[in-house]
């Protein structure tokens, strides 16, 4: 298997190498596809929910049950610094783990180009948190997509949710759960609030590119590393926080998801 | 036959007065409109602008009907015992009267006191805490909580779309089949905000058409001076959350809108309730601890725990005397709207069978 992989990689960086001295981006007009691609970790391993343990940096071991987060507002930007921003409302992707369709999301009609740099945001903005609930279908619609990841009594989204068991765990069932929102508040005139939505820019790796044609096809394949939710300039202890959710702690594990992702490669088919 | 209970005897005798009428006129004149059965929200004179965004979401008869049949329908919980009506009850201004905390499902309390269901179209945020900013978004806290109706919406969702009578409202409502989670809770709102209370003997004596007693007016006087900022009429609340010092409980204390915030300064902060029908919705404050006015009003007189949160209206001294107790009690049971709380239109279809 992994020597297939291996082939199909040199296969597609020879492919890619001689399609980008045919066909540079020159026609304004011409649109290819984009394939977002988010692969979950634990660390440098692939995630396995309920049975794989892990052991966090604060040393302590755990099994992940539930590993959940939006992404949202992306923009593509070339090495120029051309950005090519998405249609607001088809920018919000909910990945969870244990839904393996959610790995992918496809973009058509992308402006030809090379990008190099991915820019998006971790969490659902204030604006679309206080929409009309007629401009939240599927991913965020509560009744569907976010029956999960949405809190009623507090109006607003779950940015992110980790949840598992651990021995460390204080609480009664030696459970963790981290369920980190807010947006900021400020509806009707309401004062500011915790903002815990993070806005990040990765850069592919090893002056990789995003080669978009009319008729090629880029797949941006990025890592978010479950462990980097309580790993960071926090090393959240299960043992001290099991449970963390509207505190403001959260704020803490928010700085921490915004090292949770990178692009690990890119397919330029 | 769906709608039966909506023509009740309020609705009938007008109705049929105007079938008469437009009859006998018919003969002689143009050809008459149908005859005006349609509901629409109206803003009471002396009301502000609503703050609900009815141009997104007008009021129409089959979309309130809905809205009412969801209302009155234990379906929306769990195992199906608990409605909105449950803990929403009409001739108490839609509170749980009686009841401190509400019961919700398998008799499960709550935590809070149920706020009356009236003149929402001006409420800037709901619950206690102001947790949810937008009426369309409320009903989801009840049905998902686990004290009160304990489902989930999507579960919901999915019993209304099995169900032939809903598919039938929900597509007359809405002009097309389909049912989801904006239309429900669309139809909810309309139902809502047409609960209108602006007509108890206050807004017809502020309108001339009805006298007070000496003692109400003192009330009034009274409550004008000391009462009126915060509580604000014509909505009788200025929708603010403020902490009027009702002490905190020794153990599982609700800090209130702070759970929301976050923000030290919103400690023990709860939101202004409006009085209107107050002397229907006992009883009061967050967790319902004050049975009576007059203990409400012993609270007023120098009862605060004084916190750092506390209202500054109350950290130097708020005192009334007995008389002015009474006097304000007497103002404040003119706020009582009975045409609100008999309203059929408001009622419960037949065959509700109201809890306890």
């Amino acid at each position: 298997m992994k020597q297939n992989i291996l082939l199909l990689c040199i296969l597609t960086i020879l492919a890619s190498c001689s399609k980008d001295k045919t066909t540079p981006a020159t026609d304004p007009n011409e649109k290819g596809v984009v394939v977002l691609e988010f692969d979950n970790r634990a660390g440098t391993d692939d995630l396995i929910l309920n049975n794989q343990p892990y052991r966090n940096a604060a040393g302590e071991q755990l099994t992940i049950s539930k590993f959940a987060y939006y992404v949202s507002n992306f923009r593509l930007i070339t090495a120029s610094g051309q950005v090519y921003t998405l249609p607001q409302d088809s920018s919000y992707f909910l990945i969870s783990e244990d839904n393996k369709t959610s790995a992918f999301h496809t973009l058509y009609n992308v402006p030809a180009g090379d990008y190099t740099q991915v820019k998006f945001m971790i969490g659902i903005d204030s604006a679309r948190n206080t929409m009309d609930i007629s401009k939240r279908p599927g991913v965020l619609d509560p009744a569907e997509g976010a029956a999960d990841m949405y809190w009623s009594w507090n109006s607003g989204y779950i940015f992110a949710k980790l949840e598992g068991s651990s021995p460390a765990s204080t609480d009664a069932q030696k459970l963790f759960r981290y369920h980190i929102g807010l947006y900021g508040g400020g509806f009707n005139n309401g004062p500011r609030t915790l903002n815990n939505t993070r806005e990040i820019t990765l850069t592919i790796p090893n002056n990789g590119k995003a080669i978009v044609r009319r008729d090629r096809k880029a797949q941006i394949h990025f890592f978010a590393d479950a462990l980097k939710m309580l790993n960071g300039t926090t090393n959240v202890s299960i043992a001290a926080n099991p449970n963390v959710m509207v505190t403001p702690f959260s704020e803490k594990i928010a700085d921490n998801y915004t090292q949770m992702f990178n692009i690990d490669h890119v397919h330029n088919e | 036959m769906r709608h039966r209970y909506w023509w009740g005897s309020g609705m009938l005798l007008p109705l049929l007065t105007t079938f008469i009428i437009t009859a006998c006129s018919k003969k002689n004149t143009e050809p008459t409109p149908e005859p005006a059965k349609n509901i629409a929200f109206v803003k009471p004179a002396g009301f502000p602008e609503p703050v609900y965004r009815l141009a997104d979401n007008p009021v129409t008869t089959d979309g309130f009907a809905l809205g009412k049949v969801l209302f009155y329908d234990g379906l929306l919980s769990r195992d199906g015992t608990i409605s909105c009506a449950s803990c929403h009850i009409q001739a108490n201004a839609f509170t749980h009267h009686g009841h401190d905390v509400s019961h919700g499902i398998d008799d499960r309390l709550g935590t809070r006191n149920s706020p009356p269901i009236q003149n929402m179209a001006w409420s800037t945020s709901f619950f206690w805490d102001g947790g949810v900013h937008d009426l369309d978004l409320q009903p989801i806290a009840p049905i998902e909580n686990p004290v009160e109706m304990d489902d989930k919406l999507n579960n919901v969702i999915g019993k209304l779309q099995r169900n032939t009578r809903y598919q039938q409202l929900f597509e007359k409502a809405f002009g097309s089949p389909g049912i989801n989670s904006t239309r429900m809770l669309k139809a909810l709102s309309q139902f809502m905000v047409m609960l209108v209370s602006a007509d108890s003997r206050y807004d017809r004596y502020i309108a001339g058409k009805e006298t007070f007693s000496e003692e109400e007016k003192k009330g009034l006087a009274l409550f004008e001076q000391r009462c009126a900022t915060c509580h604000k009429p014509p909505l009788f609340t200025d929708n603010s959350f403020r902490n009027n010092g009702v002490a905190p409980r020794p153990f599982g204390t609700d800090s209130g809108r702070y759970k929301i915030t976050l923000l030290d300064e919103d400690m023990y902060k709860f939101k202004v309730p409006s009085l209107r029908n107050v002397a229907l919705s006992a009883p009061y404050m967050h967790d319902g601890r004050f049975g009576s006015l007059e203990s409400v009003m012993n609270h007023y007189d120098g009862g605060f725990y004084p916190t750092a949160t506390l209202d500054p209206a109350f950290k130097n001294g708020f005192s009334f005397s007995e008389p002015d107790k009474k006097a304000l009690i007497a103002f404040l049971k003119t706020l009582s709207d009975k045409g609100f709380i008999t309203n059929e239109r408001f009622a419960p279809p037949p065959g509700f069978v109201q809890g306890d």
